[in-house]
């Protein structure tokens, strides 16, 4: 299928430059290119969004997509990978969204190793809210609810996800779609917790091309499942400070996933009633 | 004599909830119906815990305050409830504990007795319940028999406390437990009961945080998943429960949910997500005594108007507060197949004393659940998730994977497709669409037995309640010859059969376990009027007599 086939009819509502194009350019033609190799049908791929200037993504999207609310898309996703092993499941959540209202969704994903993945557009901003920080805004963030410049220091995402047990840890940056296309392909493919935080840039309310573009990297002859190695690259750049930025895979393991043992409830039971005589009979 | 009480009293940790349910299933032997009622303060060791039995020859759903038979494990239990006891009551209690017993009371020292049979100390109870059996006549073979089937550990030890107990106490023939012809049922508390009607109604998931008291529709469904094939998940939080049940619902899985006050706050912004995106959910809130932690194991009615109202915005959805066992089967298998057909979330409304009492349940009451089939799509054009041209509100589901067919759902306004729509057309048009099929939901209503009546119903006064209140109240509308009316369908309100139900009726009575008339505030939103409140708000359900004195009041 041609990555075309996957627009809608919905006009694009994001600013010009925003950095959302990036990752809606990048995703297309990796579910088309699944589609084509047969390795994931169209029709069984889900996206799942939260709200924020991200989540339209799945209104440009022709494909399944639950446009939830703000911070709830990992528990949705969840429970559509648990009703539907089929399905493959993708999320795409702010780092509001994400990493503020639903911080504790990550940490639990993570941990389960649920099957789905979840793409951040981490802009660093809340864009839709115009302009405030969030939490991996840097220290000193001048917004509009922190006039006097933000007194703490942001979290780095990659460390509270290597922590809680994600077996797929990736960064990407919205200049370069390449890499991201890579990044996206490998966290679909990847069985198990896939996370991917995308430096995306928001032109409006915290432009930062100039600065990523001075700092960021791609990851070479790095072993992703050096979990040593992938913790101390991970740590190399930490949201505030002037370092360079590692961009690709830092962490992949495969390991058991949430989904697993359920798959052996698939089916309806074939007598109902008599079951349920069965079990009352018990308490007789 | 046609009916019993017995309390069973001693600290948390002495399993009482369990021999009172072992003295139940003796009385289900014999042919009567049972109600036990369970009393327990917030913590896990310690404390008063004390269970009272009661036994009929009749249908009944409530207990009484004074008691036939009082088996005392510790001393607190004498304390508390002497104030129970008649002058024909037997007091039988470990005299290892008790130093100050009642005049006349048997004691037995059970923690020696355990102890010499080689038994664990929680075979006291055995042994209490031995003495029971021989104080009220019933046979040992029948009382080896429930043990049998009752005690999962060391059976042949505790069997030989209960015999030693048996042994040691005479028979009181005032209080001998004649047989009678109550149809032997299974005697099961309200949670196991909407989790087995839960799965009549196709359950394929069920999705909880823990609280009390709904924790036992969690547990009895996490323990025989794999016999019926459903997923049981206990996620990280409320919120995630009612979002990930969503994702089932999405992929086409009947879900259901299950929560208490506390909980259901935190899925407020679920609920209403639930009503944009029109996503079938069957919540369970099991209500205590509030607000905030409140009494937690205690009961109260006082999230009606709660449910009704959560989330934001305006949208369709069912609110049902089943009475009893029958009620709630019938209710639990139906609301599934209702939130499928109108795609709503849909609330079972209960509370601490029908989630967690154990009552007889009598299947050939309630085996009579039609099927309401959901619209499925037809497969032809292209798929549009809501779309909006089949009429009564209701646009046809299709679930994922489906070649050539995408599913978009969404909790933005939205057009047909599925995808945002913030153009004041079709923001109205989606608007319109719920009314509609809130419409549509009514109609169905109208078939199905929203409003209950019992008593007599020829009577021009009437008791109004709702939920668990309902077994009092019916019980006491036989005997004054009241008129019970009780509305099963809180919302959208049933106002024709209710209506109905009130013909002849000239003086209206709620009876509500909240402190404002909950029930009675919804009527009068309706239109109706209850002309009296007999209010209960210290977190315990009303007795048998504690209403009864409270009708003579007001009816004076």
């Amino acid at each position: 299928m041609n990555p075309k086939d996957l627009g809608t009819k919905a006009a694009n509502t994001w600013c010009p430059g925003c950095g959302n194009f990036a990752i809606l350019n990048a995703i297309k033609p990796v579910i088309a290119e699944l589609d084509e190799e047969g390795l994931v049908p169209v029709e069984n791929v889900v996206l799942v969004s939260g709200i924020g200037c991200h989540a339209k993504i799945v209104d440009y999207v022709n494909a399944n997509s639950f446009y939830t609310i703000h911070g709830r898309t990992i528990p949705v996703a969840t429970g559509i990978k648990l009703a539907n092993p089929d399905l493959t499941v993708i999320c795409f959540a702010g780092d509001g969204d994400a990493y503020a209202e639903g911080l504790d969704h990550l940490i639990f994903a993570a941990k389960r190793n649920v099957d789905i993945t979840t793409i951040i557009h981490d802009n660093r901003v809340y864009g839709l809210t115009t302009g405030q920080y969030t939490p991996t805004s840097p220290s000193g963030f001048k917004g509009r609810s922190t006039p006097a410049g933000l007194e703490v220091p942001p979290i780095n995402p990659l460390e509270i996800v290597f922590a809680s047990g994600g077996t797929f840890i990736a960064r990407g940056y919205s200049h370069g779609i390449e890499l991201l296309k890579d990044v996206f392909r490998e966290a679909i493919l990847h069985r198990g917790f896939s996370f991917v935080d995308v430096l995306q840039v928001c032109a409006t309310f915290f432009n930062l091309y100039e600065y990523y573009n001075e700092r960021v990297y791609a990851l070479e002859e790095h072993d992703p499942q050096d979990a040593a190695r992938a913790e101390e690259k991970m740590r190399e750049w930490d949201y505030n400070s002037d370092g360079s930025i590692p961009l690709g895979i830092f962490y992949k393991k495969e390991d058991a996933t949430f989904g697993d043992n359920f798959v052996k409830y698939r089916s309806k039971i074939s007598d109902l009633e008599g079951a349920i005589k069965k079990t009352m009979e018990g308490y007789i | 004599m046609d009916e019993f009480s017995v309390l069973v009293g001693g600290r948390a940790g002495d399993g009482i909830n369990e021999a009172g349910m072992i003295i139940a299933r003796l009385f289900n032997q014999l042919g009567y119906c049972l109600y036990q009622y369970l009393d327990y303060p917030s913590l896990i060791r310690g404390g008063h815990n004390f269970t009272i039995v009661r036994a009929s020859d009749k249908k009944i759903g409530a207990h009484r305050d004074e008691v036939n038979f009082l088996l005392a494990l510790n001393q607190e239990t004498i304390d508390r409830h002497k104030w129970r006891l008649m002058e024909s009551s037997v007091v039988i209690y470990d005299s290892d504990e008790v130093k100050s017993p009642v005049a006349g009371g048997f004691g037995l020292p059970l923690k020696t007795i355990a102890k010499d049979a080689g038994a664990p100390p929680i075979a006291k109870n055995a042994g209490l319940i031995g003495a029971f059996s021989k104080a009220s006549g019933i046979e040992w073979d029948v009382t080896e028999q429930v043990l049998r089937k009752e005690i999962p550990k060391s059976i042949d030890e505790n069997l030989e406390v209960a015999r030693r107990g048996y042994s040691r106490i005479d028979g009181d023939d005032r209080l001998r437990v004649e047989k009678r012809s109550y149809p032997c049922c299974p005697v099961i508390t309200g949670n196991e009961l909407i989790g087995l009607g839960l799965l009549r109604g196709g359950l394929d998931a069920y999705v909880a945080y823990p609280m009390t008291p709904s924790s036992g529709v969690l547990h009895f469904l996490a323990k025989v998943a794999s016999d019926f094939s459903i997923r049981v998940v206990h996620p990280e939080n409320e919120i995630a429960v009612i979002l990930m049940a969503q994702g089932f619902a999405y992929a086409g899985k009947r879900v259901a949910l299950g929560t208490s006050g506390g909980g259901f706050c935190l899925m407020t912004e679920g609920m209403s997500l639930a009503g944009m995106a029109e996503m079938p959910l069957v919540v369970v809130v099991s209500m205590r005594a509030g607000p905030s932690t409140g009494v937690p194991t205690y009961t109260a009615q006082s999230d009606l108007h709660f449910v009704m109202n959560a989330g934001q915005g305006e949208f369709t959805r069912l609110v049902i507060a089943p009475g009893d066992l029958e009620q709630a089967y019938f209710w639990s298998a139906t609301s599934l197949d209702l939130a499928w057909k109108y795609q709503v979330p849909a609330i079972l409304l209960s509370d601490k004393t029908l989630s967690e009492s154990a009552y007889s349940f009598n299947l050939e009451e309630a085996r009579d659940i039609h099927e309401i089939a959901p619209v499925l799509w037809d497969g032809v054009g292209d798929y549009r998730r809501y779309a909006r041209t089949l009429g009564g509100g209701i646009s046809p589901l299709a679930f994922p994977p489906i070649s050539g067919a995408v599913v978009k759902a969404n909790g933005y306004a939205h057009l047909e497709s599925g995808i945002t729509a913030e153009d004041a057309g079709e923001v109205k048009a989606v608007q319109d669409k719920s009314l509609l099929k809130e419409k549509s939901l009514i109609e169905e209503l109208e078939g199905l037995p929203a409003v209950k009546t019992y008593g007599d119903e020829g009577s021009s006064a009437a008791l109004l309640c709702w939920g668990s209140n309902k077994g009092v109240c019916a019980e006491l509308g036989d005997k004054y010859g009241l008129r019970v009316v009780q509305p099963v369908i809180m919302n959208p309100f049933p106002t024709s059969q209710f209506n109905e139900a009130l013909q002849g009726v000239e003086r209206t009575i709620s009876v509500e376990t909240n402190s404002t008339g909950q029930l009675a505030r919804l009527i009068r939103s309706c239109g109706f009027e209850a002309d009296d409140l007999i209010l209960k708000y210290d977190a315990r359900p009303f007795s048998v007599d504690d209403l009864e004195e409270r009708i003579l009041e007001v009816t004076r």
